[in-house]
């Protein structure tokens, strides 16, 4: 390491619980693997809808999209929260990925929508006679996989390569990729782009061959998204742990000073970059089976800037605090949006000033201020 | 010359034909009984008599037909109702209470179409200029064989040049079908000064090859008729071209006025403001606000309103600035990040208050009379009074705000904190004022940004989220820290956008510009006019 660099902000500072090291941090996680891995599966599969402990297929549907966000602001929290970058175009690569899934998912409908016909319905009604070129292969799942990380990756990977080669940083940056994200919205509601235009894709029937709204099917991508879920928290430890994460820090703390001890922040920055979207992506992928729909305004700018405000919440720099944050934010927000719609916005404008102003440390950052 | 004589010859030899037509002073009962009891093509010829006799009862008449006022009795008796009394047709009787069994004419599609031009080519001759070029307008797309006595003869009257101009237009496109080869070369040279897009049509007709054999046989007359053509069309583009840097340049002037206010907050103070929408969006609003009130108390002066307006929309949505400035964003100066997602949480809270209060609807802002309308330079190139009045509007704010930054006190205040806060501070510049003040100023000309687009675009509480993304780019792609950068952005935007929509579409035109701006600044990532500087941290 260089002569003269000081480690900023590292896990020293970190409440007790978001550290997978502690005794706390390792019991947190074994009781997310159980709940995930065995209590969901027999609460919502094996016991009666009548038992006390059930668990209703409403709650299986809504918490696993919950856990789709969580990835979505975990992967926010690498690129913001321990880089200092703040990207307004992460739900472009969230909905990517949902897109290249739905690809594969509106293949799998075969003859059964509305016209009978080889192609989805929205081609039909274009009257068009073939699938497009980038269709091609969608009807393979490892291809479409492959979409799921390889989309979002590219496009991140061009996209950050030339922004953080001449050094476009801060408001700039955010204010570029929100634009990013908005023209891919305008494009994709576009009927003739070939993606189903207002409307998306809908009407899923089935995914490898089980069909998509059986409780088993569900609760199997439920287990998936919680897998992956874990899985991500684990890498994302890993890498900020690493030596890899403290350039990351250094250059969200000081970055002319990194690139003045000999380091070319680029790099760094376009790696972590483009992991974030592929993490992102893949989230999307898991959104869409089991919300049963993409459409563009996944892409709006608005959307983006929410995932943003889910990392705020819960605590930028930590990375139990994302997870937290997308899920209280969405909690509310199904709450507030089934009892009192017409509050959301005031509810969630509030957040977001009174969480900025009064609480930058978000949600985590209320254990360490009680725990120091 | 002798062009000219041929076409006034044959114009010659027509009037005489109309002034040999006997002018009755009645209309033949066996015409009325045609349009009442014929069929189709006596009808058609019935009307075609009545516009061929110039009379002037026949204006009336066919326009109570169109309306439905003539009624029949039995197949003997044609009744005109006016009220509950009628007037028997045929007779002069008059009916006194109409009577039950009267049934309605039925009048069909094709029947409507005969009617209007009928009615056209009658108004010809109306003493009301404006009667007139109506006429002649709807005439345009009208007139055949039957229309062109009554064409001709209100073309030997006309004095007016712009109906002469017209008349002159529709009769040679009328004449085109003529069996006389000379009437059709000289109504093929009169067609070469026009500038519309019928006249293209018919004369690509002209052209045309059915069968391997020419539509027009004659090989002068297609000559002509390709010379007059190439005039035309050049005209079209010329015009077209015209339209497009028109609606460009009033792209650009809508993009200024909205960014023109982020120029100074985003621009001068480093304030990323995304609730900038929402001031426009306010400012719009009160300008409904205002309208309803001018509607409601002085109806006489409803014409007025949107002067009255225009101040009310600076003053609302400049105290609503200077409210956010003081209670939120003044505490996150030097935090651009955070600004920016508390002042999104702002323009959250501000379009669910306007949903409260006004609905989620989008409300209705008329434009005032004068408004209406517009300038037409050609055919198919009408430039709106409201875009002409924006465009003059955004330049008279452009002078204004340049004067207060430039020559008055305030504004030498808001650049010395702008270039160096501590510096002014200690120099007794209150420099929190001077953020407020500032701040107002720039919400405020968002407001009238707003008070602009309610003239020409729908008001509703999102009307400001569709403008954010747009200003940011004006202003990122202008550079940060002077107007110029700005105008010359959002003009080059406007207009480029026109010509790219034209070419490829709305929405990939959109698209194109936004990746446009996406390059340019990985290029200069200052904008085009960059504050030079020594830092690092530029």
């Amino acid at each position: 390491m260089a002569v003269g660099f000081v480690p900023l902000n590292t896990a020293a500072q970190l409440p007790h619980f978001a550290r997978l090291s502690s005794r706390t941090g390792l019991a947190a996680f074994g009781v997310a693997v159980l709940v995930i891995f065995v209590v969901f599966p027999v609460c919502n599969l094996v016991l009666p809808a009548g038992s006390t402990f059930h668990i209703s297929d409403y709650w299986v549907t809504l918490l696993g999209k919950i856990m789709c966000y969580a990835i979505v602001a975990l992967a926010m929290d690498l690129i913001w929260g321990y880089t200092g970058i703040l990207s307004l175009g992460h739900g472009l690569f969230f909905a990517l990925g949902g897109y290249a899934m739905g690809m594969y998912l509106m293949r799998s409908i075969g003859r059964e929508g509305v016209y009978q016909s080889e192609l989805p319905d929205f081609m039909v009604f274009l009257d068009w006679k073939a699938y497009p070129w980038y269709w091609r292969f969608t009807d393979h799942f490892w291809y479409a996989a492959l979409l799921v990380v390889l989309v979002p990756g590219v496009l991140a990977f061009v996209f950050g390569f030339f922004a953080f080669r001449s050094r476009i940083k801060g408001v700039y940056f955010s204010i570029i990729t929100q634009a990013l994200t908005y023209a891919a919205m305008l494009l994709f509601f576009r009927n003739d782009t070939g993606f189903g235009g207002n409307n998306g894709f809908t009407d899923f029937k089935r995914i490898l061959g089980f069909p998509i709204t059986a409780p088993s099917t569900r609760m199997a991508l439920f287990v998936i998204t919680g897998a992956a879920l874990l899985g991500f928290l684990l890498l994302g430890r890993a890498i900020v742990r690493s030596k890899l994460g403290r350039v990351l820090t250094a250059i969200r703390d000081a970055e002319t000073r990194v690139m003045f001890s000999g380091y070319n922040p680029v790099y760094f920055k376009l790696f972590i970059w483009t992991l974030s979207a592929v993490i992102c992506g893949i989230a999307g992928a898991l959104y869409v089976p089991q919300v049963g729909i993409i459409n563009p305004s996944e892409m709006s700018p608005a959307n983006s800037i929410e995932i943003a405000i889910w990392t705020a919440v819960g605590g930028r720099g930590t990375l139990v605090g994302p997870v937290i944050g997308a899920a209280v934010v969405n909690l509310g927000k199904s709450w507030f949006t089934q009892t009192l719609p017409e509050y959301w916005l005031f509810a969630l404008g509030l957040l977001f000033i009174l969480v900025t102003l009064f609480l930058p440390r978000g949600i985590a950052g209320l254990w360490k201020r009680r725990g120091s | 010359m002798d062009r000219m004589a041929a076409v006034l010859r044959g114009l010659a030899v027509l009037l005489a034909l109309f002034w040999a037509m006997p002018a009755s002073a009645v209309i033949a009962p066996d015409t009325i009984r045609d349009l009442a009891f014929g069929e189709g093509d006596a009808r058609g010829k019935a009307i075609a008599t009545l516009v061929a006799s110039g009379d002037p009862g026949a204006l009336s008449l066919l326009q109570a037909l169109l309306a439905g006022d003539i009624k029949t009795v039995g197949d003997d008796k044609v009744l005109l109702v006016k009220g509950d009394e009628a007037t028997e047709l045929l007779t002069g009787k008059a009916v006194k209470p109409v009577p039950e069994e009267a049934e309605d004419l039925s009048v069909n599609n094709r029947m409507r179409r005969e009617l209007g031009t009928a009615i056209a080519a009658l108004k010809l001759s109306a003493a009301d200029r404006t009667t007139r070029l109506a006429a002649v307008k709807e005439l345009q797309n009208g007139a055949d064989e039957d229309t062109l006595p009554a064409i001709s003869a209100a073309l030997a009257k006309e004095a007016d040049p712009e109906v002469k101009g017209l008349l002159a237009l529709t009769q040679a496109s009328v004449q085109l079908a003529s069996g006389d080869k000379a009437t059709r070369l000289a109504a093929v040279k009169a067609l070469a000064l026009s500038d519309s897009g019928t006249v293209k049509t018919l004369l690509l007709a002209v052209l045309e090859k059915k069968g391997g054999q020419f539509v027009e046989a004659d090989e002068e007359v297609r000559a002509e008729a390709e010379r007059s053509l190439k005039a035309v069309e050049s005209r079209l583009y010329t015009g077209d071209l015209m339209a497009r840097v028109f609606s460009g340049i009033s792209l650009g002037t809508i993009l200024l006025l909205a960014a023109l206010g982020l120029a100074i907050t985003y621009g001068l103070m480093g304030v990323i403001n995304m609730a900038h929408g929402e001031l426009i969006m306010i400012g719009a609003y009160a300008t409904y606000v205002v309208q309803n009130v001018f509607r409601q108390y002085f109806p006489g002066a409803f014409d007025a309103y949107l002067v009255c307006a225009i101040p009310v929309a600076f003053a609302v949505s400049a105290v609503v600035g200077m409210i956010l400035e003081r209670t939120v964003i003044r505490w996150l100066y030097g935090r651009p990040l955070e600004t920016l997602l508390a002042t999104w949480g702002l323009s959250l809270i501000l379009i669910q208050a306007v949903r409260t209060i006004f609905g989620a609807q989008n409300v209705q802002v008329e434009n005032p009379s004068w408004m209406s309308g517009g300038v037409e330079i050609m055919t198919n190139v009408v430039l709106p009074w409201s875009r002409i009045a924006i465009i003059a509007f955004s330049a008279v704010v452009l002078t204004l705000m340049w004067l207060l930054l430039t020559r008055t006190r305030l504004g030498l205040f808001v650049r010395a904190v702008t270039q160096n806060r501590a510096m002014a501070s200690s120099l007794g510049v209150r420099t929190a004022r001077v953020d407020m003040l500032a701040f107002g100023l720039g919400s405020g000309v968002a407001g009238l940004a707003g008070c602009a687009l309610s003239q020409i675009g729908n008001v509703g509480p999102d009307l400001g989220q569709s403008y954010i993304v747009d200003s940011f780019m004006v202003v990122v792609l202008g550079g940060v820290g002077q107007l110029a950068g700005t105008v010359y952005a959002a003009l080059g935007l406007g207009i480029a956008n026109k010509f790219l929509e034209a070419w490829q579409g709305a929405v990939l035109a959109k698209i194109a510009v936004l990746v446009f701006i996406i390059i340019f600044i990985q290029k200069r990532p200052q904008g085009m006019f960059a504050l030079k500087g020594r830092t690092v941290e530029a």
